[in-house]
């Protein structure tokens, strides 16, 4: 029964998968997403790709599905989805994802190759953590590079989105406070104030 | 399912086919359950009217993408899909992490996060 894992993580998977799309409640859609990438890191076990499994974990099950929970948790929107039922968009978008499944389907069948190449077990790569640490101090070592870079134009682009709203309050205050000098100037000048310390912290 | 079950006995002779079908998962049945998985998050992303579902659906799709590149790396006996579905989840960290403060700042601005509306651009 070589097949049961692949089976049982498969139809985990999916099982979830689908009820990140049917949960009204959003935070039981998160939970199922979460329960979907477990799933899928063990597949990426049944693949050999160890590492990738445990980062699949690490990364997608620990930070992202953490990080929406803790957003949903922290709108505190009541019962997800309203309760209108929308027959017809769900038909439209129905059809859509049907449409895009077949198609992918077809397209394997048409290029058999792919059938062909399938029963040839190779040997195991991507289990030994001395391959990537090597394929990426070499090969990819560009790419890296830039994804380093990318971590950094993320964090600081999520900086300057969290404090956007604090900037544009003073901003509006400020051309608000234009009429009125007396009240004006003294928001203005603790709008300011706070700008200044937290711009001297960010940098 | 059946179409890889088809697609094998099509492929190999039927004896063989019989013995060594049920025992082998090959690459068609991870690539099956990728597109399925697409199209799982696409149906959501089409369906769904709360923007943070509809961005738990995206997710999901890129992980389908990443499963099949998992598999094709581990049928062709290559290295480089492995490195790709490393960068691939280094960047959808990067950006969950953006999205989400996006839609909490399209949050404070609007108090809602219902796609419906969201309809400042029609006005």
């Amino acid at each position: 029964m070589a097949e049961f894992p692949f089976y049982f993580f498969a139809f985990l998977t999916v099982l979830a998968a689908a009820g990140v799309v049917v949960n009204r409640n959003a935070v039981n859609a998160a939970l199922c997403l979460l329960l979907s990438f477990m799933g899928m890191a063990a597949l990426f076990v049944l693949l050999e790709a160890y590492f990738l499994a445990v980062l699949q974990v690490l990364v997608y099950a620990g930070a992202v599905a953490v990080l929406f929970l803790f957003v949903i948790m922290l709108f505190d929107v009541k019962g997800g989805d309203p309760r209108k039922p929308y027959q017809k968009v769900a038909a439209v978008s129905g059809l859509l994802a049907l449409a895009l499944l077949i198609t992918g389907v077809l397209s394997l069948a048409k290029h058999s190759q792919l059938t062909a190449a399938a029963p040839v077990t190779t040997t195991v790569v991507g289990s030994d953590l001395k391959d990537y640490g090597y394929l990426l101090f070499t090969k990819y070592l560009l790419p890296v590079e830039m994804t380093g870079f990318l971590l950094l134009i993320a964090m600081l682009g999520v900086a300057m989105l969290g404090r956007k709203q604090g900037k544009e309050t003073g901003a509006s205050i400020q051309e608000a406070g234009g009429g009125r000098p007396e009240t004006g100037g003294r928001r203005l000048e603790t709008g300011d104030r706070r700008d200044s310390l937290s711009e001297s912290r960010v940098p | 399912m059946i179409f890889s079950l088809s697609s094998s006995i099509f492929h190999f002779p039927l004896a063989l086919a019989v013995t060594s079908l049920p025992a082998e998962v090959g690459i068609n049945h991870y690539l099956l359950l990728s597109a399925l998985l697409f199209a799982i998050g696409f149906f959501g992303v089409l369906l769904r009217r709360n923007t943070l579902v509809v961005y738990l659906c995206l997710e999901l799709m890129l992980s389908a993408s990443t499963l099949a590149a998992v598999a094709f790396s581990r049928f062709n006996g290559t290295m480089d899909g492995n490195i790709f579905v490393f960068f691939i989840i280094t960047v959808a960290a990067a950006e969950v992490a953006v999205g989400l403060a996006i839609i909490v700042a399209l949050f404070r601005l609007r108090h809602t996060v219902q796609l419906e509306e969201l309809t400042a651009l029609k006005h």
